[in-house]
């Protein structure tokens, strides 16, 4: 019998089934790698296996009983330990390290009331022994580095005789050397009979840890491959269609240069960076957290400055020192994760779907500075229809809309207006994957201005670009892999992620 | 409650709750206003007197400054800040007013604009304090807060500002109030509208226009509600902060303005619960018609709702030491109503 059995999984949000069916076993003792692009239902699983969601149909067993847990305490208590992505959620600063390694303690009431110093660092050291690690426990851990929380919570997991394990992108914000320990850690685990399941977009990692890599796609479990594992196989079926080669997407430009960069340098002491984007061309910038993409697009829209370098726009020099001067000079700009860099709060005047789309736009389309008229309507019914926006109307909350609909909506508000080059970060971020099918063809569509586009996953970058740009400790490395999937193989995360 | 057999209860409690989602859904659209007219009815009812005119002009003219005072809260609760300083720079203004007739010999012309424009200073500098100093709104504001209170006390040495009030140095000050100043607070329009009223619509019907009608108003909301996707949009998000933060200085020191015309001195006790009610009123807009946002015309509504609950049950010869506990439970019920039903999708 196996550790974990997920049988025909369902969950809806509203009109949307993150999960369809989906089906999943583990053994006891084995690493298995869940793949899937974004919005393929990963998550939605790992947060019912983690009991931060209910299920709406399918049962899972877990060490032969029925598994249902009514919280995440409850999955804990069961056994199965989940590890997210923001590791800020373990402790916080003010806190020691050895606080945070003890907090479920402090929670369930197993300590004494009063805590000395001295009883603390030995339970901590204890924990930290029965995992076999070594961290700092007296430094607070505001001030540990992503990957040392991400063992506290390993620790943690440890300790709380976890038999089964997830860790969602674990290696998203390490550097090599910090991934390498990591590897070191899990695999110790596994002899020990811990069932590891890992989630990564990371090939790298999955071909050095994974003893099985489990696909899912809209929802359901696709395929599943074992080792030695066929990761262009994989890959194809994440992205449900035979990989593209590099010449197939490649389209040809020859025109001006709407963005020309000389020499830009983004933080002190990085590489200079030189590319230019022509009309109607869509470039992808991909790379691990921190290696620089975000800050690349953030310096181009006047957010940060950069160190040194040019940069002209349609051959005009461009050097914006806000936001403001940058969609003056026609460039726009969506960040990423739209409820922090895009939308309002739910109520709020302005964050219906008209009034998302017109925020930039309102001094041209309100002159007279009265916001009576039809004009955010008009534009919001034109931008429904071309990107196929699913909502009741120009007046609907944005907080109504699905995330792949809130996505194009925020697409449609800098579609809206003439801009020459349009910046990206991170567009695809929880998005399904039939929105996404439409956002790239409106990306791809226009073709009065650029597009360059930040992503750290590199088959979105596949998708969506005709020509893809790696980033490494904030330098370009042009990315002319004459076979993607060879290149995706090679890509590792670089120890200046980190910064 | 005991568990009645399934088969019969499920349709019935189903429709229960369906009522009941209805019933909660209409109390958080109209709670407060049905509420209102409750109490309109009720109190006339039980006092007579309560209904006439006067008495109703009478409520009105009592809760002008806290319903524009209100407004201007509203004003900074827009760009995401909150002006706790509201009260006190009312207070200076009746103050400064005082003091620039009494001791300046100034006249009415000179008078308003000279408390209007230090209201747009106290603004300013809450503004400067939040904006470039960065301080965090609520603390600035505190802080300006305590410094006003303490400054409206130094020119006149502590003491109320009347006719023939002692200067410092021992001179006899020689001015009074203008008569025509003292107009602003006691004569109204064909007989029977106080101006106070009069001039509390205007600024309701102005700001309400304003923040909701307006690209500004749009702006404003839009940096309450997501400085950085309003910055990440073009809009000069600090400048509309100073310039909520001037706009809500200068309505408080119009309110002082209605306070010392219709005191007719700078009284240094003035403007004690101002905060206090003007922030009631605000976040009971709140919930007047179930907005759950700042909102003018719930700030508005809700410090005449108030003033209405007070005033009844002062007729009804409730004492005058219950007050505060009355405002308090209504505020209590009002950010419930806000905050508590169950709404949908949750």
């Amino acid at each position: 019998m196996g550790l974990l059995a997920v049988e025909q999984l369902v969950k809806h949000f509203g009109a949307t089934k993150a999960l369809d069916k989906a089906s999943l076993r583990l053994q006891a003792g084995e690493i298995v790698a869940l793949m899937g692009a974004n919005g393929a239902g990963k998550s939605t699983l790992v947060n019912i296996l983690a009991g931060a969601l209910a299920a709406d149909g399918g049962t899972i067993t877990f060490r032969g009983e029925a598994f249902k847990p009514a919280n995440p305490a409850d999955a804990v208590r069961a056994g199965v330990v989940t590890v997210h992505q923001s590791t800020d959620r373990i402790g916080s600063a003010g806190l020691t390290v050895a606080d945070a390694l003890l907090m479920p303690r402090y929670a369930e009431g197993s300590t004494s009331f009063f805590l000395t110093r001295r009883s603390v660092r030995q339970k901590a050291a204890a924990v930290l022994a029965a995992a076999d690690f070594d961290l700092p426990l007296d430094s607070d851990f505001g001030d540990l580095r992503a990957a040392d929380r991400q063992l506290v919570a390993i620790a943690r997991a440890v300790a709380a005789k976890a038999s089964l394990l997830i860790l969602d992108e674990p290696t998203a914000s390490l550097s090599s050397v910090e991934a390498q320990r990591l590897y070191a850690v899990l695999r110790r685990l596994r002899a020990r009979g811990m069932t590891i399941l890992y989630i990564s977009h990371r090939i790298a990692d999955l071909a050095a840890l994974a003893d099985r890599a489990v696909v899912m796609r809209g929802g359901v479990v696709v395929d599943e491959f074992t080792t030695p594992i066929d990761f262009r196989a994989a890959v194809s079926a994440m992205i449900g269609r035979p990989l593209p080669s590099h010449e197939a997407i490649e389209r040809d430009f020859h025109g001006d240069a709407v963005l020309s960069v000389q020499g830009l340098q983004l933080v002190p002491g990085a590489p200079a960076i030189d590319f230019d984007v022509k009309r109607g061309e869509v470039v992808a910038v991909t790379g691990a957290l921190g290696a620089g993409k975000s800050r690349l697009l953030a310096t181009l829209f006047g957010i940060n400055s950069p160190v040194a370098g040019a940069v002209q726009v349609d051959g005009k020099p461009y050097h914006p020192r806000n936001p403001a001067e940058a969609i003056a000079a026609g460039v726009a700009y969506a960040g990423e994760d739209r409820h922090r860099t895009s939308l309002l709060p739910a109520g709020w005047p302005g964050s219906s779907v008209a009034g998302t789309i017109s925020l930039p736009h309102l001094a041209k389309w309100f002159p007279g500075g009265l916001l009576f008229g039809d004009r955010e309507a008009e534009e919001a019914r034109g931008a429904i229809g071309r990107l196929g926006i699913r909502t009741s109307g120009p007046d609907a909350g944005i907080e109504t809309l699905s995330g792949g609909n809130q996505q194009k909506t925020v697409l449609a508000r800098w579609q809206a207006g003439d801009f020459r080059l349009l910046l990206l970060d991170e567009p695809f971020q929880g998005v399904d994957v039939g929105a996404r099918a439409d956002i790239i063809a409106a990306i791809r569509a226009s073709t009065h201005g650029a597009t360059l586009i930040a992503t750290s996953d590199p088959e979105e970058a596949i998708e969506v670009a005709d020509r893809i740009f790696a980033i490494d400790r904030h330098g370009l490395i042009p990315w002319k892999a004459p076979d993607a999937v060879s290149a995706l193989a090679t890509y590792t995360p670089n120890e200046a992620n980190i910064r | 409650m005991t568990a009645p057999s399934p088969a019969a209860s499920t349709p019935q409690f189903k429709a229960d709750r369906l009522s009941a989602r209805h019933v909660f859904a209409f109390l958080r659209k109209g709670g407060i206003i049905v509420l209102l007219a409750a109490m309109l009815f009720g109190f006339s009812l039980a006092q007579p007197a309560f209904s006439n005119l006067v008495n109703q002009m009478s409520i009105l003219q009592s809760v002008s400054v806290v319903a524009i005072l209100g407004t201007a809260v509203t004003l900074t609760l827009a760009v995401g800040g909150f002006d706790l300083s509201i009260g006190a720079t009312a207070a200076s203004s009746v103050m400064a007013a005082a003091y620039a007739m009494i001791v300046w010999q100034f006249n009415v012309w000179l008078t308003v604009p000279f408390v209007v424009g230090f209201g747009i200073a106290v603004g300013l500098f809450n503004g400067f304090l939040i904006v470039k100093v960065r301080v965090p709104d609520l603390l600035a504001t505190l802080a300006t807060m305590f410094l006003l209170s303490g400054l409206q006390l130094i020119p006149s040495a502590g003491r109320s500002i009347s006719a023939g009030l002692i200067l410092p140095d021992g001179s006899k000050a020689a001015g009074a109030f203008d008569p025509r100043f003292l107009e602003i607070g006691r004569s109204g329009l064909f007989g029977f509208l106080p101006l106070p009223v009069v001039l509390m619509a205007l600024i309701a019907v102005l700001i309400y226009v304003l923040t909701e009608h307006t690209r500004f108003g749009r702006l404003l909301f839009a940096t309450g509600g997501n400085e950085l996707a309003a910055r990440l949009s073009g809009a000069p998000t600090n400048r509309l902060r100073l310039t909520a933060y001037a706009l809500s200085g200068a309505l408080a020191s119009i309110g002082g303005v209605i306070i010392a015309a219709r005191v007719g001195r700078g009284d240094v006790s003035t403007g004690g619960s101002l905060m206090m009610d003007a922030v009631a009123a605000a976040l009971i807009g709140f919930a007047v018609l179930d907005k759950r946002r700042p909102n003018v015309l719930g700030a508005v509504i809700g410090a005449i709702f108030v003033g209405v609950l007070l005033n009844g049950l002062t007729m009804l010869n409730t004492p005058y030491y219950t007050q505060d506990f009355v405002k308090g439970v209504v505020l209590v019920g009002a950010l419930s109503l806000t905050y508590g039903l169950t709404r949908p999708g949750r």
